[in-house]
């Protein structure tokens, strides 16, 4: 190979980069990123970044001296709009075209957005610019927040609006938000802790519309209420970014569809982060979007698959002053059962607590507030089991 | 020079957190060795005494930097910078941290 591509500039791409150069690729190596900025980190957006703790210096992903050692040409502020049906072009929304042996794709994913989110003071959170004119906005005096949609990055901001003294409603749509990440148990456990921030949690009823001639006003909600509001985030979700591949050969469906070891139906086109459908599942997790690029890379440099790239999922989120830690695969009907620490009025009491998910006796997912240490042993015991279930499936 | 715990108190493979400005890691490794470190992560905000102990490596409990208790070095990514290393002795059977910064502001 002697052109190598990566569209996505972001976490994905930089550690595929890292990859490529660290297993001996010494050809020319391609990044393009639609965004300006070089990589940086979007964890802490919603969190250190938004209530002012961190600044973009902190964001950074990389430096100069690594910049230099990686040897890429860095093609920013340009999207790829198109991959050609055998995987051998990009062509760039500016004309160019990048002729190449090996593509990783690394466009990630992008916030959905509300129709009518136009007005005013209408913000959604993904990128470094939406951080900067939330938190410019943010810094006016405080003001009437509301926050669609209650998942991790929604209940992150509000809690982060929330320690900057706004007065914040946190809407959901479903009963109770989280249900699908954490099960219906703990997801009341942590959607308790809003209350901790002073935060309103409506649950239950959808958005019908957003109030306001050009600056918002307020949100309209189906059960007939209207929450004034002076700032609205829109935190419902992201979409992979597969338009650009809309004329290629690759299967799109919720994002890239790719086998175990993150590669396509092209063997020389690989997928990773919250882009890629890895072997039936898309993760938007930071330690996933970190770890696929391993396997991806060592599969495009060997021209099939020869590594899996199947973790055991992890997450954390960090809200109201509680550090949330989750790894496994919970599935409906699993116990729960918290074996260290406890509840206090249906929230984590001080000193946090840790739940094992459960299923015929053996742990599949663990939840830990605020016990890191005991989480990372079991987070540890996890991922043994895991890997000694891999090698029993495969010796079958 | 800031007084930690009792040796005793302190078992092999164990840490403790010592609430200076910024907090201090003080680790007991399994061969018997005394280490001190910056205790917060350098790559976001976590707390190095939570965190796994191997040998002379420290893992980040949150996204699994791992840093070298000799050097201070991170020895894996995410973490890129190192933390600050501080000498530890025992005196009559109580274990001390010397601050790097103290030690700089006292010479
Ligand atoms: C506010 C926020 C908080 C988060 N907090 C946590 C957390 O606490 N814990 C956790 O585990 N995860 C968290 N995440 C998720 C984590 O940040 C993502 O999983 C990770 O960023 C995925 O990396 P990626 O490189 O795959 O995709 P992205 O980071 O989305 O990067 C994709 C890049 O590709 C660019 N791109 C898209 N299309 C094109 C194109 N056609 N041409 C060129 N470039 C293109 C995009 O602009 C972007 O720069 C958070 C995410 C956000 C937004
Ligand atoms: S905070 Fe330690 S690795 Fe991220």
């Amino acid at each position: 190979m002697r052109t190598v591509t990566i569209v996505g500039a972001s976490l994905s791409g930089l550690y595929a980069a890292r990859e490529l150069r660290a297993q001996g690729y010494d050809g020319r190596l391609v990044i393009v990123g639609d965004e300006p900025h070089h990589p940086y980190d979007r964890p802490p957006l919603s969190k250190d970044f938004l209530t002012g703790r961190a600044d973009e210096t902190r964001l950074a992903l990389t430096d100069t001296e690594e910049t230099t050692e990686l040897d890429a040409e860095w093609i920013l502020g340009v999207r790829a709009r198109a991959l050609d049906a055998r995987g051998r072009t990009v062509l760039l929304d500016d004309g160019r075209t990048v002729s190449t042996d090996g593509v990783v794709i690394a466009t990630g994913a992008s916030a959905r957005r509300l129709p009518g989110d136009t007005l005013a003071g209408v913000h959604t959170l993904r990128t470094l610019d939406d951080a900067r004119a939330l938190r410019e906005e943010l810094t006016r005096g405080p003001c009437r927040v509301v926050v669609i949609g209650g998942g991790f990055i929604g209940a992150e901001t509000a809690s982060s609006c929330s320690s900057l003294g706004h007065r914040v409603t946190v809407v959901e749509a479903a009963p109770l938000p989280l249900v699908p990440q954490l099960g219906a148990e703990m997801a009341a456990v942590c959607a308790a802790l809003h209350r901790r921030g002073g935060v309103d949690l409506v649950t239950g009823t959808g958005v019908s519309g957003l109030r306001g001639t050009s600056a918002v006003t307020g949100v309209d909600l189906t059960d007939g209420r209207t929450l004034p509001a002076d700032i609205v985030i829109v935190g419902i979700g992201a979409t992979p970014n597969t338009a650009w591949l809309a004329g290629s050969s690759l299967a799109l469906h919720d994002g890239v569809l790719c086998d175990d070891g993150c590669a396509t139906a092209l063997p020389q086109v690989v997928a990773v982060g919250d882009v890629a459908c890895v072997g039936g599942t898309r993760a938007e997790h930071w330690t996933s979007a970190t770890q696929q690029p391993r396997a991806a890379v060592a599969n495009l440099l060997a021209g099939r698959t020869v590594e899996t790239a199947t973790a055991v999922p992890y997450f954390w989120s960090d809200q109201y002053g509680a550090r949330i830690q989750f790894t496994g695969r919970r599935a409906d009907g699993d116990t729960v059962r918290i074996t260290e620490g406890e509840l206090s009025d249906g929230a984590p009491a001080e000193g946090g607590f840790l739940a094992r998910y459960e299923r015929d006796g053996r742990t599949t997912a663990v939840l830990a507030v605020d016990r890191p240490r005991p989480f990372m042993r079991a987070r540890r015991e996890l991922a043994r089991g895991a890997g000694e279930e891999q090698v029993r499936s495969a010796a079958r | 020079m800031i007084p930690v715990c009792r040796l005793e108190d302190l078992p092999k493979g164990e840490s403790v957190r010592i609430e200076t400005t910024p907090p201090v890691a003080v680790f007991h490794t399994d061969d018997g060795d005394l280490y001190a470190i910056d205790d917060t992560c350098t790559h976001q905000d976590a707390s190095l005494s939570e965190g796994w102990l191997e040998g002379c490596l420290v893992e980040c409990p949150l996204h699994a930097a791992s840093f070298d208790l000799r050097t201070g070095r991170p020895t894996c990514l995410p973490a890129r910078r190192a933390v600050r290393t501080h000498s530890v002795t025992v005196v009559d059977g109580l274990i001390h941290v010397h601050l790097a910064a103290e030690e700089g502001t006292a010479a």
